[in-house]
């Protein structure tokens, strides 16, 4: 009898698959809209994540439904893995009024309040005095809510960033940094811009606890991030994670990646999150073949309603340009 | 009359701020004031004084030197249902968290496509005459004011600052006020049941025919003084305090205008692209037909503020040029 076999085995092997089918659900719908941004169905700037689902749907995975997240405009799996409906993230990217952010916020501004998932923010650094703000007020209420942050290893360049975990650290707030360190600040490698680039250690020397994890692995980002949340929802102050990941694509739809090599993109390809963890479940059979293609199509069947129903969505009203500026109703 | 049985007492601008601040902390526990030295030195300018053995280090809370943190952190908050006061020693510290201010607190709402509301109170100090020199002087408040999602108060009084505070907490919406420097010590008498004023409308201060002078924060007073002069001449100055510096009120001054068919603007920032600059157009764009003279400014040298006393008075708006700008227009 295989441990999966057991009933324990099985959910934990049930567990696994749905990890995979996450990562590919976030793959399929970011492939889709590069394909929808060259058909100049989405525009503005498109960044996408291709290779990091690892960190989205790992550190998910840690989060009940009361932890809030802040994001970056590289938010796509992070809204994903969070339980944003599709069909609402879609439709941001056409900016209809169905859209998440009812076509105001576009790509790199995904919200949906009810999934405390309180933004893209396009500002390098300037979602953590936010996620500070969140932690700070789940603190003061006696609430066990925990506050993931993620940023990039470009943040660290940023005098918020430095200043944000300090406040968290000295304030003991139940924060957890998610640093998705994929080595490049748009197009400046880590050692063009730190002189010092182990970030772990670097985040450390704050006063908190601070690790490196294989951000390819989404088992490991998953036992990393449980062990994280854990720790802080028990009184043990903020918790960083050094999320060590890769970027397959291009920064946005404009870049032809002159700073970096081919040669090393193929070498991170090697380690694609989703062919690491399928080739782990299809070597101790928890994966059949079949189904992984079976998932893939279901994936893609759901994608492309997205679209579907994205595209047939109603714009938002002209009329309407100036409302949430201001509230319309107390608070 | 019952007037007699209206309790007066003598007060200064910054126990009636302190007041209006202890109030609001007695009366709602998500109220909360956070800032540099807001606690154990008892604030920069001693507004807070007295407070952090009041209400605990919790809610009268010291943070390092880290405006946007700070500043992001009570955006944060407001976000999750606290109501913090943020206080920023000088609006010239506040181009630290400017980010926070424009890119978060006035911009969530509407990137979010109404989800996120954000009812935060932002207390600065602004303006000069102090001797304090470029650092520490500036009058920045119309460059808030250029800023949509976001309310700027001016409290030239002691009932405004008294009264400002509850409303601003009151409001769903992010509310700056701009304490000018030179009014802290301000003194007279205050009604002992001086409560919430209006945070909608500009007020007549002093009623007139002949022209109207229009101001706010640390003018108001040179303004009224000018008036008095002006009066001593048989020229009956009306004088329009803004208080409310976005949304801006229209309606009050330009219904002055259109009965004095004369107008001065007194204005403590730099003329070129000033909030003069903006009521000039308003009066320009509605009331052209009633106007009698051209609509003349008095505002800041275009200088950095100099700290020796005969520079820095030369630099700023005083009742001699007020009275020189009126006598110009009444002709």
């Amino acid at each position: 009898m295989t441990a999966k076999q057991t009933p324990k085995g099985t959910r934990a092997a049930a567990h696994r698959s749905d990890l995979l089918r996450q990562m590919t659900r976030i793959r399929v719908f970011e492939e889709r809209c590069v394909e929808l941004y060259s058909a100049g169905k989405i525009r503005g700037f498109l960044h996408v994540a291709v290779g990091e689902e690892a960190v989205a749907v790992g550190v998910m995975q840690a989060l009940t439904a009361d932890d809030a997240i802040v994001s970056t405009y590289r938010e796509h799996g992070h809204a994903l893995a969070r339980g944003v409906p599709m069909d609402a993230v879609m439709a941001e990217m056409f900016g209809k009024a169905t859209g998440c952010s009812r076509g105001r916020g576009g790509s790199m501004h995904l919200f949906d309040v009810d999934h405390r998932f309180y933004g893209g923010n396009a500002i390098v650094a300037g979602g953590l005095p936010l996620a500070i703000g969140l932690a700070l007020a789940d603190k003061m209420r006696a609430r066990p809510a925990v506050t993931v942050c993620f940023f990039g290893d470009g943040a660290y360049a940023e005098g918020e960033f430095h200043e944000c975990v300090n406040l968290a650290a000295l304030w003991q707030l139940p924060v957890l940094f998610a640093c998705e360190n994929n080595l490049y600040a748009m197009g400046t490698a880590l050692e063009r811009a730190q002189a010092e680039t182990d970030l772990a250690l670097r985040a450390a020397s704050y006063g908190l606890a601070s690790w490196p994890v294989d951000g390819m692995d989404v088992l490991a980002v998953e036992k990393a991030a449980r062990h994280a949340v854990d720790r802080i929802r028990g009184g043990g102050g903020p918790c960083f994670l050094e999320l060590r990941t890769y970027r397959f694509r291009a920064h946005s739809m404009y870049d032809p990646e002159r700073y970096r090599d081919k040669a090393e993109v193929a070498r991170w390809r090697e380690r694609d999150p989703i062919e690491l963890l399928a080739r782990q479940l299809t070597e101790t059979g928890e994966l059949a073949t079949d189904a992984r293609e079976a998932m893939a199509a279901e994936l893609a069947t759901e994608v492309e309603a997205a679209v579907t129903t994205a595209e047939e969505a109603p714009l938002e009203p002209v009329e309407d340009l100036t409302r949430f500026v201001l509230s319309e109703v107390g608070p | 009359m019952t007037s007699a049985t209206v309790a007066v007492r003598e007060t200064t601008y910054r126990e009636a701020m302190r007041d209006a601040l202890r109030e609001a902390l007695a009366e709602d526990e998500r109220v909360f004031l956070m800032g540099e030295d807001v606690g154990r030195y008892g604030g920069c300018f001693a507004v807070s004084l007295g407070l952090l053995e009041e209400f605990g280090p919790e809610r009268v809370r010291d943070t390092p030197l880290s405006e946007s943190g700070f500043v992001g952190a009570g955006v944060g908050a407001a976000i999750a249902g606290m109501r913090p006061i943020v206080e920023i020693m000088t609006v010239n510290f506040s181009l630290l968290a400017l980010d926070q201010i424009l890119n978060n607190a006035a911009t969530l709402q509407h990137m979010s496509g109404g989800q996120v509301h954000v009812p935060l109170v932002i207390r600065m100090t602004t303006g000069a005459g102090r001797q304090l020199a470029a650092q520490h002087s500036h009058s920045l408040e119309g460059w808030y004011a250029h800023i949509p999602g976001i309310k700027v108060l001016a409290p030239a009084t002691l009932e405004d600052a008294r009264g400002m505070l509850g409303p601003a907490l009151e409001d769903p919406d992010p509310v700056l006020l701009f304490e000018h420097g030179t009014l802290y010590n301000a003194s007279g008498p205050l009604a002992e049941d001086a409560g919430p004023v209006d945070i909608q409308r500009a007020v007549v201060r002093r009623q007139g025919r002949d022209l109207t002078l229009i101001s706010y924060g640390g003018s108001l007073p040179k303004t009224l003084a000018a008036a008095e002069t002006l009066a001593a001449d048989g020229i009956e100055a009306e004088v329009v305090d803004l208080r409310v510096l976005r949304p801006l009120d229209d309606a009050t001054f330009t219904e002055s205008v259109r009965r004095t068919h004369r107008a001065v603007v007194v204005d403590e920032g730099w003329r070129s692209g000033s909030l003069s600059a903006e009521v000039s157009a308003r009066i320009t764009e509605q009331c052209f037909y009633d106007l009698d003279s051209p609509v003349l400014r008095v505002c800041s040298a275009e200088v950095p503020m100099p700290y020796a006393r005969h520079l820095e008075e030369a630099a700023l708006p005083q009742p001699e040029a007020i009275v020189a700008a009126a006598r110009a227009v009444v002709g």
